[in-house]
């Protein structure tokens, strides 16, 4: 069965949809990016659906467990690319991705994510910092 | 006015509903539908392409290209044998699913359609009609 690629970069994950996806390439692709967080240990997901034409509920639905699941992984999910037909179509349908984090374009979305990985990186040298001195 | 174009396209796997996606697509540009309007009604044609398949059992759904006077605009018909629904009230009712989803492929689709008609019979099957005019 045809997969959609899951690209690495630094620590997120970038996966461009590419193609209309039928529902056996939606859950495979469920399977293999909560691997590849696993894994790798990305902070953060993007997902680039620019080329897609529509996105139904079922598609919706996808978009909103990926998110769910990457959370509990500890991983940030940016839905990026979206078409504005395809954003009038989704709010007049009554799908709103209240779980979904969206930015206009993958720069946008790498924002997003890298000032996430900031925020991080902050709090984990500010404990750094107080276990240096409580270690004097 | 002529008689509408027919044709018939199977909704019997996943595959299918993105055949039927692509071909709704064409012929809703075909019709002089903009994009936005393409986009709506493609979308509501997946979304009950997948009733009919995932309720229904699988079915067809017949297209047909529509005009009256000078407005352009495509039909589909969609027709299962499946179990029908019992109660088309609550079918339409936002949220409301006997399937796992989110309970909003009737009701969110019969908003982005300029006609939307549902019959159905317990037991013998459903159709469900949808027309986006230009």
């Amino acid at each position: 069965m045809e997969r959609i690629p899951i690209l690495k970069m630094g620590r997120a994950l970038l996966i461009t949809i590419q193609v209309d996806m039928h529902d056996q390439m939606a859950i495979a692709l469920e399977e293999d990016l909560t691997t590849r967080i696993a894994q790798t240990g990305a902070k953060g997901v993007l997902i680039d659906i620019s080329s897609l034409e529509i996105v139904d509920s079922f598609i919706g639905r996808m978009l909103d467990n990926i998110a769910a699941v990457s959370r509990v992984l500890d991983a940030e999910t940016v839905v990026v690319g979206m078409r504005p037909a395809v954003a009038i179509t989704l709010v007049e349908l009554g799908l709103t991705l209240q779980g979904v984090k969206t930015a206009l374009n993958v720069e946008r979305g790498f924002e997003l994510i890298s000032r996430r990985l900031a925020e991080i990186e902050t709090v984990v040298v500010e404990i750094g910092a107080e276990d240096e001195r409580s270690g004097d | 006015m002529n008689a509408p174009v027919t044709d018939t396209m199977p909704i019997q796997s996943s595959d299918d509903i993105v055949r039927v996606r692509q071909e709704v697509r064409r012929r809703a540009a075909a019709a002089g539908l903009g994009i936005v309007d393409q986009t709506k009604f493609v979308t509501a044609a997946s979304e009950i392409a997948r009733n009919t398949l995932d309720y229904g059992g699988g079915g067809i759904v017949r297209l047909e290209a529509v005009q009256d006077g000078a407005r352009k605009g495509l039909r589909l018909i969609f027709e299962d044998h499946g179990p029908g629904i019992a109660s088309i009230d609550l079918a339409l009712t936002d949220g409301y699913t006997t399937g796992g989803g989110l309970g909003l492929g009737l009701s969110g689709s019969r908003r982005l359609c300029n006609e939307f008609a549902i019959e159905s019979k317990p037991g013998e099957g459903t159709r469900v009609t949808i027309a986006r005019w230009k």
